[in-house]
């Protein structure tokens, strides 16, 4: 049984990885592995699909820390979307949205790649 | 709301027993979901922080989770016998500090004490440390 999965697809260039279910300190590798073989692969433009996310945990939120530098240097980010009121809960308490854009729906973060320069 | 312990091994893969059994207990005693979720949360953090830090994922040792209630108060303690502490990790860092500089882990801590109305440690490695987390009903 596993509590965890990750849903990887590409659209439009941009990568999506819907996860579901429970994201702590047993599963955040999984995520993790997912951040690196993107990144392996040259892909910086990544949305995460929040929307069956039930939990995190500081160690899911540490992979999100772990790679936003690296994929912003390549001219790339990591757009968060379709959070439970629970889960963005977490990500406010620490004071996350600051970081990372946040978005209600998945469309709209892959949008935001292709907006032009103001 | 009975008293109850659980006691796990030292792996992560334990941690969702561990929320299950903290978050029927506060359930039972009275919190709503969203209070049920930060309890729960919190407990993971502190189980996290001694299965990493305390054992560094050692399995063969054990901590032990144990609710009380007394009046409007839940309390969670939390037991490890790990020698690996380190009490400099209790500080909490400073969030905006923290993330303009894109580091990673250290939340722990910062976490259940925005989540709880009280934490409380005592550290004495190698023999017996204790976490205890503390929410008032509303």
């Amino acid at each position: 049984m596993s509590d965890f999965k990750i849903a990887s697809r590409e659209q439009e260039n941009v990568n999506v990885l819907a996860l579901k279910g429970y994201l702590d300190a047993h599963t955040a590798p999984k995520l993790e592995e997912a951040f690196q073989n993107l990144i392996a692969s040259q892909h910086f433009k990544i949305v995460v699909n929040c929307k069956d996310l039930s939990y995190i945990s500081s160690a899911g939120l540490g992979v999100f820390m772990a790679f936003i530098e690296d994929v912003r240097q390549n001219m790339g980010d990591i757009k968060l979307t379709n959070m439970s009121p629970k889960v963005y809960n977490v990500f406010d308490l620490l004071g996350f949205p600051l970081l990372y854009e946040i978005f209600k729906e998945e469309n709209e973060a892959i949008n935001r790649f292709f907006d032009k320069p103001k | 709301m009975k008293d109850g312990s659980i006691q796990i091994e030292s792996r992560t893969e334990r941690l969702i027993a561990v929320r299950e059994f903290v978050s029927a207990a506060a359930r039972s005693f009275g919190f709503n979901d969203e209070d049920v979720s930060k309890i729960a949360l919190a407990v993971d953090e502190a189980c996290t922080n001694i299965i990493k830090h305390a054992y560094q994922f050692d399995p063969k040792k054990t901590i032990k989770v144990a609710v009380a209630a007394e009046k409007r108060a839940f309390q969670v303690v939390i037991r490890d016998s790990g020698n690996q502490f380190n009490p400099a990790r209790l500080h909490s860092p400073d969030m905006k500090e923290y993330l303009s500089h894109y580091r990673r882990g250290g939340l722990g801590v910062y976490l259940m004490k925005s989540l709880m109305d009280k934490v409380e440690f005592d550290i004495a490695p190698g023999k017996l440390n204790e976490v205890r987390l503390t929410k008032y009903l509303p």
